[in-house]
């Protein structure tokens, strides 16, 4: 007998989920675990009650309300009536359609693509979908998990499948190590810088290579969570012992066998040895420095010992277009050093920065200083009311509160400010979330993009510094 | 869902890169239940002035010899960043049925197709020739028949562009997504069963 082929991990998965395919047509793909949230699903309730339609498997969806929720005093109710009506609604829905739903007064509530993980209920092999792009986070677990639109959302409550067309598949390896001070939201914004914002369109990614291996699992999920800014369908990285260990002991993992052996099933979902990729792309641990962007797009990023584009220098019209535009945005000069850049506003949280390991990086350089005078406004905003919990449990609130920062309430935040967290327009934040668009947020604000533990050092300073110049207390 | 067969309308130009969702509709209009609605709201920080009710006259969407477009062209990566499907609400609202770019962010592409919009990747040539053509010519109008995957301008050249057959078949027929897939349901019921 020869021995099968040898797959990848999108494969595996990808063969594991097909319900159905018909020749030329989308092939039916099963979804195994589906989260909603306030923003993009009324629309899709509401489709579903227009067209008598039930959700098909409401024990394998949840739901959570996260991106319009205040995170300061929740106690009274929330002030934008919009936002109220659209927490509301999910709340109606869920209980209308049986869905369990994690309301912001659950001590288990947070962002989306941070509680799948701390609860549980993502895992490895499973296929994962939401609609919202950032859904790619789960995919640090060995899941297929990817954002989709509202009519999609309505296609899976009513059919728990997806009608999907195969994507290419990237192998993008980060070998060696990395320096001191460099941390998976280097390696993710190198690795973007490298290959473009569109880079990855068409591909699901998978990392691998020293570097991810040596990733904790929060690490792990800030790498995945930015794949969609390179531009790909889904990033995903093979299950193993870190993988594993995180999961133990939480709510929603079974516990009927033991973990071990559970375990050993989950890991056999990593890429086979000898298996192919359309493309691969290799990147030494070694050469990734601390990555700080300059631009309204993720792809406009240097180092923090680089300077803001000279635009003579860019032969591509288009790209010098864009470059000339964004500066003007961003109110930079032409080849300043990113060193010289003050901001005055100070973000960190999002579902790219808001774990319980990102807090810790941040405390340790925020420890026995204070936020510079420069600054109007820092924010700590945990990702999840858990890892609210265990930061205060750590005393890492009070780090931060000594240092000057606010300590709030889980939520998305002024990722995109759709609660009343915002920049005023020329507000130029040091911001450890995703997405660096032009007002994105609020309206006139200039976000550059870094990790947390650089944001600190930029709400000490004032300005832009390099981590690994650092002097802990 | 409508089908899209042929069009033909005027075309405006959006001449910016990596045009993402956060651009196309701000997040301060997505706090809405409705699936309709939202044609205001349409690049609205770049449409606008700051009172948010004054066209921009530097939006060169704004301009009277684009008003009724049907037809965007635009540039690279169109449609990145988040998978709010309000975005291409936003622009079917506003009245615009097809898309044209060098190219497009998956999800957005996706949610295109879902709404009867059909997004057309051209060569980047192309599309700077259809850029400089629009602009050189008030009530610059394209043709665009599914059928034959073909555009046609104004003086008669004609663009080919490649689609999905079962794309193009889904926006011929106007299907339901749901609809397709529930004629499946036996398959999707044995692949529940076979994970028991």
């Amino acid at each position: 007998m020869t021995k099968a082929t040898p797959k990848n991990i999108y494969q595996k998965i990808w063969n594991a989920h097909l319900v159905h395919e018909d020749p030329g047509q989308d092939a039916i793909l099963y979804v195994d675990r589906h989260f909603v949230h306030e923003v993009t699903s009324p629309q899709a309730f509401e489709g579903l009650r227009l067209s008598g339609r039930k959700v098909r498997r409401p024990e394998l969806t949840f739901a959570t309300m996260d991106h319009n929720i205040p995170t300061t005093d929740r106690s009274g109710a929330i002030d934008d009536p919009l936002s109220a009506q659209q927490v509301e609604t999910l709340a109606a829905n869920c209980r209308e359609f049986g869905i369990r739903c994690f309301d912001m007064h659950d001590r288990r509530s947070g962002i989306v693509h941070i509680i799948g993980p701390e609860l549980g209920i993502t895992q490895p092999g499973q296929t994962i979908v939401c609609g919202d792009s950032h859904t790619s986070t789960h995919g640090a677990f060995g899941a297929l998990a990817f954002g989709i639109g509202t009519s999609e959302v309505e296609h899976v409550l009513a059919t728990e499948t997806l009608l999907q067309r195969a994507s290419k598949t990237m192998e993008i390896r980060v070998t060696g190590k990395l320096a001191l001070g460099v941390t998976a939201k280097d390696v993710i914004l190198a690795i973007i810088g490298k290959i473009g914002t569109a880079g990855g369109t068409g591909f699901v990614i998978e990392y691998t290579g020293d570097v991810i291996r040596a990733l904790s699992m929060e690490g792990r999920m800030t790498v995945c969570n930015m794949s969609i800014e390179a531009g790909a369908r889904a990033g995903l990285i093979s299950p193993d012992a870190t993988t594993v260990n995180y999961l133990e002991g939480r709510e929603f993992v079974p516990t009927d066998r033991p973990h071990a052996e559970i375990g050993a099933v989950w890991t056999r979902w990593g890429s086979d040895s000898g298996c192919t990729y359309d493309r691969t792309l290799v990147l030494r641990g070694e050469e990734i420095e601390p990555q700080v962007t300059w631009g309204t797009s993720p792809g406009m990023v240097t180092t923090i010992r680089g300077r803001t584009p000279v635009l003579a220098e860019i032969e591509d019209a288009n790209e010098r277009l864009a470059a000339k535009h964004a500066l003007a945005y961003m109110g930079l000069d032409e080849g300043v050093p990113m060193t010289d850049v003050p901001v005055n506003r100070i973000f960190i949280g999002s579902c790219t920065n808001a774990r319980i390991e990102d807090l810790r990086d941040a405390a340790k350089v925020a420890h026995g200083y204070r936020v510079h005078t420069g600054i109007d406004e820092a924010i700590v905003v945990p990702g999840s009311q858990q890892v609210k919990a265990q930061a205060e449990r750590e005393g890492l609130d009070r780090v931060f509160r000594d240092a000057g920062f606010e300590w709030r309430e889980s939520g998305c935040s002024m990722c995109l400010a759709m609660n009343a967290d915002k920049l005023r327009p020329g507000d130029r934040c040091a911001a450890t979330s995703n997405r660096n668009f032009e007002g994105r947020q609020g309206k006139g604000g200039r976000t550059h993009l870094v990790s947390p533990a650089m944001a600190v050092a930029a709400a000490v300073r004032g300005r832009f510094t390099d981590i690994r110049e650092w002097s802990f207390k | 869902m409508e089908p899209f067969k042929r069009l033909r309308g005027v075309v405006a130009p959006l001449e910016a890169l990596n045009v993402d969702t956060d651009q196309i509709i701000p997040k301060q209009f997505l706090k809405r239940i409705e699936r309709t609605g939202y044609e205001d709201f349409l690049f609205f920080d770049w449409r606008y002035l700051d009172d948010g009710k004054t066209p921009n006259p530097a939006f060169e969407m704004n301009a009277t010899r684009y008003r009724g477009a049907s037809i965007l062209l635009a540039k690279d990566n169109f449609g990145c960043g988040s998978s709010r499907e309000h975005a291409p609400w936003a622009l079917h609202d506003y009245g615009i049925r097809a898309v044209l770019a060098p190219s497009f962010a998956d999800i957005f592409y996706n949610n295109c197709f879902n709404n009867g919009m059909l997004p057309i990747r051209l060569p980047s040539a192309t599309i700077d020739r259809l850029f400089k053509d629009v602009r050189a010519q008030d009530g610059y109008e394209l043709t665009i028949s599914l059928i034959d995957q073909q555009i046609v301008a104004p003086d008669g050249s004609v663009f080919s562009f490649e689609i999905d057959p079962f794309l193009k078949e889904r926006l011929l027929q106007g299907w339901d997504q749901i609809g397709l897939t529930l004629r499946h349901e036996d398959k999707i019921a044995e692949y529940e069963q076979r994970q028991r």
